[in-house]
């Protein structure tokens, strides 16, 4: 299986990677060498048949298309291509200032789009490939995080649309929405009963990709906890503090 | 906070988590004391932190290197031992010593110098320990060795995590030629042919360990199924599956009382007679053979709220072993109880537990007063044959005890990491109370 990973430090990407690591061979981008030197040392010891690494900042969208043509270059075809960069920024200085607000939905929603776009051409023109995309259940309604909420929730629906269209060639996306996992992401959170371990949700995420499912909850039980949080009615939704 | 429990499920206890991701992550600025914690799966107090900081190094769960050819494996210190031999079992080597699961990290498996049933030929995990990295507090992250920094590698090797963050390890393996293992489990009536059948087969076997009835009374206490084995001859094409990848699990915790005086004893009656013949000779998969216990996920559940005990304890004399079964029986019996003769290694670690002499594991439900009562007298028997009980079991053992049964500790100490404690070194090295009940 060739596969790329975007974002490929981040404790869910690593989980999914390491499962999928025996005779893979893997093209990982992401920010920090060191890291991804770690990374792919790990993956080269499961088993992958070759990892070659990639160090770019993905808020330079201009490296986007360079990025992708390495990848490509690099692997010939491509199986698998997995985005799970993003962060979970402060709310309260986007709250303050634009250019915070901005600078969120860029990291999570226009860059993720910028690569979709490129991506989708490529792999129509392959006709073959599976996209997954590391969403949040947070994009299924508007908390006290809206604006990390709002990118995730753009993400999903540009997902939505784009399914649409490369299902005419082929080629599969799938939406990934994970509940509470324990990553750098949530480190500062309490952590209650409803954490799982990033190994977990790659276990979900390895078996949706197989089976070519469009949209997974992970785990199972979130698609029930936000098809209640998204019945509440608006006027009781605002006066609630979660 | 957040609560955190060991496998036993006692004592309760709260801590802030405190995930490690990478290996140069920074040790949090706290005024509390911190330990390490990977998988939980140790039974007592030694992975708890009652108000202080619990590292949680399962994030660092990355390879950093494998040579199949000379057979050293170099890992993060939270990668768990099944995850090591998915890695080299298809390359064809095994563990040098595994613990009776395999959901342990590699950092868990050192601070507690963990041993398996083959003990007799390989001493203890901490025998294979090439080097490790620990981060201590001061900042500085210490690569030791037998001979660099020698003594804080013997104190680190069996030292409960208190002497800082074990980062990562090297330690050797065992070659194999198959998967499988070679067994034959072989019924005996008393604890005498116990010790004669594990001394007629420690010289011929790599593994051996015995299971025995401490639950029926009468004639049939002390009986048991002995088990033996070695890695199998590769014999080209029979290889059998592998157990699922996903086992059952105990769906939640159970009601309180589950695991009683009937139950224990109708389970050691089942036990007992699931093998008809008097050897039973097959080829089983390693897992089968090491971890039965990992193929029903959770299974600490089934003694509810309360949690479980396991006593375990190494002694000198056959005969202690034989009057510690009969006040585990007369009080009410022990769910599982495990023997094995532990060889003559010397102990690498400074706190290590194995050394020579017969060591007992029995499990007990928590029934509160009573059980203390009857850990207490066994606690004296122990104490009177100069045996000693094992940390990573223990929730209740009394300050004297420790302190017997690990004669080394006062050398220990200068090696403890000031940032460092947990819930199991508060408790033994407690002055006052303890030393005098």
């Amino acid at each position: 299986m060739n596969i790329v990973i975007i974002g490929a430090t981040s404790a869910i990407a690593q989980a999914v990677a390491q499962r999928l690591a025996p005779q893979a061979q893997f093209f990982l981008v992401a920010r920090s060498e060191k890291r991804l030197q770690a990374v792919a040392t790990d993956l080269s010891v499961r088993g992958a048949r070759a990892v070659t690494t990639h160090v770019v900042d993905l808020l330079d969208f201009a490296q986007h298309d360079a990025t992708l043509d390495r990848a490509f270059q690099t692997l010939g075809k491509v199986d698998l291509i997995l985005l799970s960069h993003g962060t979970l920024g402060d709310q309260q200085a986007c709250e303050m200032s634009f250019a915070e607000t901005e600078r969120e939905l860029r990291t999570n929603f226009l860059s993720v789009v910028s690569l979709l776009t490129t991506l989708a051409n490529r792999l129509i023109t392959q006709r073959h490939g599976t996209i997954a995309v590391v969403g949040s259940v947070a994009g299924d309604r508007g908390r006290t995080a809206y604006v990390y909420c709002a990118a995730k929730g753009a993400t999903a629906i540009f997902c939505q649309g784009l399914r649409r269209r490369l299902f005419r060639h082929g080629v599969h996306l799938l939406t990934i929405k994970p509940g509470f996992v324990r990553t750098p992401m949530t480190a500062h959170f309490s952590q209650g009963r409803l954490f799982v371990s990033p190994q977990r949700v790659a276990r979900d995420i390895v078996c949706a990709i197989h089976r070519k499912k469009n949209l997974l909850y992970t785990p199972w039980y979130w698609r029930w906890i936000m098809l209640a949080v998204k019945s509440l009615p608006e006027g009781l939704f605002k006066r609630m503090t979660f | 906070m957040a609560q955190f429990r060991s496998w036993g499920r006692y004592p309760r206890s709260e801590a802030v988590l405190y995930p490690l991701h990478w290996q140069e992550d920074p040790l949090p600025p706290t005024g509390e004391p911190m330990l390490a914690v990977g998988m939980g799966r140790s039974y007592g107090d030694v992975c708890l932190n009652h108000g202080g900081t619990l590292l949680l190094t399962r994030p660092l769960n990355r390879f950093i290197a494998f040579d199949p050819v000379a057979g050293c494996m170099t890992c993060e210190a939270g990668v768990t031992l099944g995850e090591v031999l998915d890695v080299i079992v298809p390359h064809g080597w095994f563990l040098p010593v595994t613990p009776g699961t395999q959901h342990v990290t590699v950092g868990g498996a050192i601070a507690n110098d963990v041993h398996g049933k083959n003990h007799h030929r390989a001493g203890s995990f901490g025998a294979h320990l090439q080097r490790l990295a620990l981060r201590r507090s001061d900042g500085l992250t210490y690569h030791c060795t037998a001979t660099t920094h020698g003594d804080l590698f013997r104190a680190t090797v069996g030292g409960l995590g208190l002497t800082g963050l074990i980062l990562s390890a090297e330690f050797t393996l065992l070659p194999i030629t198959s998967p499988m293992i070679a067994m034959e489990s072989i019924r005996f009536d008393t604890l005498a042919e116990y010790f004669t059948l594990t001394r007629e087969s420690d010289a011929g076997h790599e593994y051996t360990v015995a299971w025995i009835d401490a639950a029926s009374c009468g004639s049939k206490t002390g009986r048991g199924l002995f088990l033996r084995g070695n890695h199998a001859i590769a014999s080209g094409g029979n290889t059998r599956p592998a157990p699922a990848a996903r086992p059952w699990q105990i769906p939640c915790t159970m009601p309180r009382g589950l695991i009683n005086r009937t139950t224990m004893r109708c389970f050691n009656h089942l036990y007992w007679h699931r093998q008809r013949a008097r050897r039973h000779h097959c080829e089983v998969h390693y897992r089968h053979f090491f971890y039965p216990l990992d193929g029903l996920a959770a299974w600490n559940r089934l003694y509810g709220p309360r949690g479980f005990f396991q006593y375990q304890c190494v002694v000198t004399q056959p005969a202690v072993v034989e009057e510690i079964l009969r006040w585990v029986v007369r009080s009410g019996g022990s769910s599982l109880a495990v023997l094995k003769v532990f060889g003559n290694h010397p102990a690498p670690g400074l706190l290590s537990f194995a050394r020579p002499g017969i060591t007992l594991a029995l499990d007990f439900p928590n029934r509160g007063h009573r059980l203390f009562s009857l850990l207490q007298t066994l606690d004296e028997l122990v104490l009177a044959d100069n045996g000693a009980l094992y940390p990573a079991k223990d929730a209740r053992m009394p300050p004297r005890l420790f302190t017997a049964s690990f004669p080394h500790w006062p050398q220990f100490v200068p090696f403890i990491d000031p940032a460092f404690s947990s819930e199991f070194w508060q408790r033994v090295t407690a002055t006052d109370k303890g030393a005098v009940s």
